[in-house]
């Protein structure tokens, strides 16, 4: 272990941890762009800048490893303006259209932005261009302009899905994210989830809402048995897009795979069943919940007396949820009186 | 799983065995791909196709379908003879070492080569990376238990991982991929013939008697049917009604033609689903239900966590949640029942369940707990079977090897073996009504080696007819060097070429799971 003391404040940190790594351990905030705790650092957008004593030029909290006796300033003016002077060239090329983006509301570069007091675009040049050829995945839209270089989704897409279908393509101002060739990519949406910006946004559904306007639910995917935890978005009654935000939760810890991410479709299919049917001259013709529960009571009821309860067999299901299996089980047994229930956990 | 997902970041070794990790529990896939790659974790890959982990494999290991036993005799061969066996972790935590031992005596990594065609050195060296280093974790799926002899596999398994003291260890394990969200919970809740929940079985007298007092009805003692057994006992005429939950059994149970008939021969069928699946267009009364977006409760995954699902939408329509539909049709046929509230029957559960006897709502509303867990003080179990098995101790069992049901032969001379792709889940019910996915994935392919593919005049694309002695379908062929020649691969998600028409309802006489991947085709030009 080795001490730092960081605005004042000492802390205990193991070796090697960075100077963020000992400011969050301090409880101080130090201002953050390309960094994300998932993704190894890089130091590249240099809002995490700090001063060090004994250091003539300050250093990038992010990466820097924090050393023992080491005595760390966060604040200052001279710091605060270097980090304004990094908004307001990221701004050369990003253009100030909250208002029409998708990320507007939680964008970490808009926060920034409105927290150093960055309040015009200070530098001007020929507007980046905004249509490109289509991204690496079908379901994300690329807003290149809007694209701050920070470099999170391609350490994304190669250190946590191990799969490294994107990177920066080109130099200086003309760089922007492009496919890595020979390499196919998976859509799971990693990219665009640890996206600080609305540089990547999600283009499954039409309909757009501002980040205040749709609910956020967390829940479990329906899926595959990993159990990822993620967030449906609601607005007005259908769900829009699924998110994470929540890089701390387990098991998935934000990450999903396509089916996870883009896979909500069905919920709102046209195909969906919304009334019971009862079969009627061949055909299955709607019918009201009690005609139909009726009739399955009765059907039900006249094969147990006539053939005995294990005459009935019952289904249920490794798709519906606990308590939903374990009323059916209750029903086939307590009800029915048969043992005959099973799923497809076999199939 | 007998471990948490997280312990496998802590394993130093993997033998990954008939599971397409990265396509089907991708999650799992990606913390295994990090392991090798940035702690340079050990990793065997046994399965029939070039899966994506195999090219991060140390060895690996292309089974024939059907083989996996003898690879594993032939790598706990190798562990004894080269010493590389736990002797302290046997003696003090298991038991019938001495004759399992003698038994691995016949399987020498040439003798298994003979009946297999692996490699032996490859054999020594999966063993070696295997049991090389501690912890190492063996992670399996549907590729070691559909089979006919899946249970057997298993077992094999377990004392693989006995053998190299790898059970009850942050770390190891024995962990089984559990491939549908609630599957685990299914079998938890006794959505079994032979279990109520907890696995207390109908036979024990003790633990029925407080189901009969609590459910104030008589619970019958004898074990009932598995679905497979519910198929035939329809044709037979012992099975009049059926009551399907959620399920497509019309698109995922072996040999289709057969079970269209037994649902043919019903007197009664009904489905409650949320889309008028293959199964529901047979019923006599289809009953909508609400998708997991529209309800609460709780799905177990794989690693036995109890997590919470949450209503994020109103009903559809006039769609009900499952639990909702039970209760009232329990209510029509004279026992009431009136839940207002899927926490209410939770409850009820964990009053009934010891293993889940210490969960609740509240204690699971950020994270979820795994069972065990005997009280409300107990913070869940991670790892299974740490100071001790749950049994006392560890039995080795010995496995004979018997073959698959079905061998390729003149008529039927390639091996078809089924699995998932990764955009699609299942009978495709869902996934195939996600426009974006269903467009960008629209259809299946029959994965083909380049040498047989030659051998049979075929490119990719070409439309194909591939017939098993049950049936035949059409699908598009593949040419790829994923499946080895002589073996072929086909998803089941696609119902307009329903592999399942042609797939073998041999089953594995313990579990009862059907010989999903091992199936003897022809493949001709359609």
């Amino acid at each position: 272990m080795i001490n730092v003391t960081i605005d004042g404040v000492r802390v205990e940190v193991p070796k090697g941890a960075t100077i963020l790594e000992a400011a969050q351990e301090a409880g101080i905030r130090i201002p953050t762009l390309c960094y994300l705790k998932k993704l190894s650092p890089i130091g590249s957008c240099r809002m995490c800048v700090v001063e060090v004593e004994g250091c003539t030029k300050p250093v990038t909290a992010c990466d820097t490893p924090a050393g023992d006796g080491m005595v760390v300033t966060t604040d200052s003016e001279e710091l605060r303006e270097m980090r304004r002077d990094v908004l307001r060239l990221l701004l050369v090329r990003h253009p100030l259209d909250c208002p029409v983006c998708d990320k507007g509301g939680e964008c970490d570069l808009q926060d920034l932005v409105y927290e150093f007091g960055v309040t015009a675009e200070s530098y001007r040049t020929e507007p980046f261009e905004r249509d490109v050829p289509r991204y690496v995945s079908p379901f994300i839209r690329q807003w290149p302009d809007r694209c701050v270089l920070c470099g999170r989704c391609v350490r994304a897409c190669k250190e946590v899905k191990g799969v490294g279908c994107i990177q920066i393509v080109d130099n200086g101002f003309y760089s922007y994210i492009g496919p890595v060739p020979g390499v196919e990519c998976i859509s799971c949406g990693e990219c665009l989830s640890v996206c600080p910006v609305g540089a990547l946004t999600d283009s499954v559904h039409p309909t757009k809402a501002r980040i205040w306007q749709a609910e956020r639910v967390p829940t479990t995917c329906g899926y595959c048995g990993v159990g990822c935890q993620l967030e449906l978005n609601v607005l007005n009654g259908e769900v829009i897009r699924v998110t994470t935000t929540d890089f701390d939760r387990a098991p998935n810890f934000g990450s999903l795979c396509v089916k996870g991410r883009f896979g909500w479709e069905f919920v709102n299919h046209p195909d969906r069943l919304e009334k019971p049917l009862v079969r009627k001259d061949g055909e299955l013709k709607e019918a009201t919940w009690d005609e139909a529960l009726g009739l399955v009571a009765r059907k039900l009821q006249e094969i147990k007396d006539e053939h005995g309860a294990d005459a009935v067999g019952g289904l249920s299901s490794a798709r519906c949820t606990n308590e939903e299996n374990y009323l059916f089980q209750k029903f086939m047994r307590a009800v029915i009186g048969t043992n005959n229930v099973d799923h497809c956990a076999r199939l | 799983m007998t471990n948490s997902i997280a312990c496998v970041d802590k394993a130093q070794a993997f033998l990954v065995i008939g599971s397409n990790t990265t396509e089907n529990h991708p999650i799992i896939g990606d913390r295994v791909k990090r392991a090798v790659t940035q702690r340079g974790a050990g990793l065997v890959v046994i399965d029939p196709r070039r899966i994506e982990l195999a090219e991060y494999a140390n060895v690996f290991l292309q089974v024939k379908p059907g083989h996996n036993i003898p690879v594993i005799l032939g790598m706990m061969h190798v562990i004894l003879k080269e010493g590389l066996h736990a002797p302290d972790y046997i003696a003090e935590r298991c038991e019938g070492f001495e004759e399992f031992a003698a038994s691995l005596e016949a399987h020498s990594p040439e003798k298994v080569q003979q009946i297999t065609g692996v490699d032996a050195d490859l054999i020594r060296k999966a063993a070696r990376v295997y049991a090389g280093a501690k912890p190492a974790s063996i992670l399996y799926a549907m590729g070691v238990t559909q089979h006919t002899q899946g249970t057997d596999a298993v077992k094999c398994l377990a004392n693989l991982a006995m053998l190299t003291g790898n059970v009850g260890v942050e770390g190891g394990g024995v962990n089984p991929l559990r491939g549908q969200n609630n599957v685990q919970g299914a079998c938890d809740m006794g959505g079994l013939p032979n279990v109520v929940t907890g696995y207390q079985k109908v036979g024990d007298d003790e633990a029925m008697a407080k189901f009969d007092e609590a459910w104030g009805r008589k619970v019958p003692r004898e074990p009932g049917l598995t679905v497979t057994e519910m198929g035939h006992a329809a044709l037979e005429g012992k099975i009049r009604a059926l009551y399907v939950m959620g399920e497509n059994p019309m698109i995922t149970d072996p040999d289709l033609h057969h079970i269209e008939k037994a649902l043919e021969t019903l007197n009664f069928l009904v489905v409650q689903d949320i889309f008028l699946t293959e199964t529901a267009a047979k019923a006599d009364v289809v009953l909508p239900a609400c998708s997991f977006a529209e309800k609460d409760g709780t799905f177990t995954n794989t690693e036995r966590k109890v997590q919470r699902v949450r209503a994020a939408l109103a009903p559809r329509g006039e769609c009900k949640p499952d639990w909702q539909i039970v209760q009232e049709l329990s209510t029509k046929m004279g026992y009431p029942m009136s839940y207002a509230h899927p926490r209410e029957i939770f409850e009820e559960i964990a009053s009934l369940t010891p293993s889940y006897a210490g969960i609740d709502y509240d204690r699971i509303e950020r994270e979820g707990i795994p069972w065990p867990c005997p009280d409300r003080d107990h913070p869940g179990t991670p790892v299974l079977h740490v100071e001790r098995f749950a049994r006392g101790k560890g039995l080795f069992q010995v496995v004979e090897y018997k073959g698959p049901a079905e061998e390729a032969d003149d008529e039927y001379p390639l091996i078809l073996t089924t699995g998932r792709e990764h955009p699609h889940y299942h009978s495709g019910s869902m996934t195939r009504r996600c426009g974006r996915i269903n467009d960008c994935f629209p259809e299946g392919f029959l994965e083909m080696h380049p040498a047989d593919a030659e051998r049979l005049g075929l490119h990719t694309g070409d439309g194909v007819r591939v017939a098993s002695r049950r049936g035949e379908i059409t699908t598009k062929v593949k040419v790829v060097d994923r499946p080895a020649p002589g073996t072929v691969f086909l998803s089941f998600h696609y119902s307009e070429s329903p592999v399942n028409v042609l797939t073998n309802p041999a089953t594995c006489p313990v579990a009862k799971i059907p010989e999903y991947k091992v199936t003897a085709v022809r493949v001709e030009k359609a």
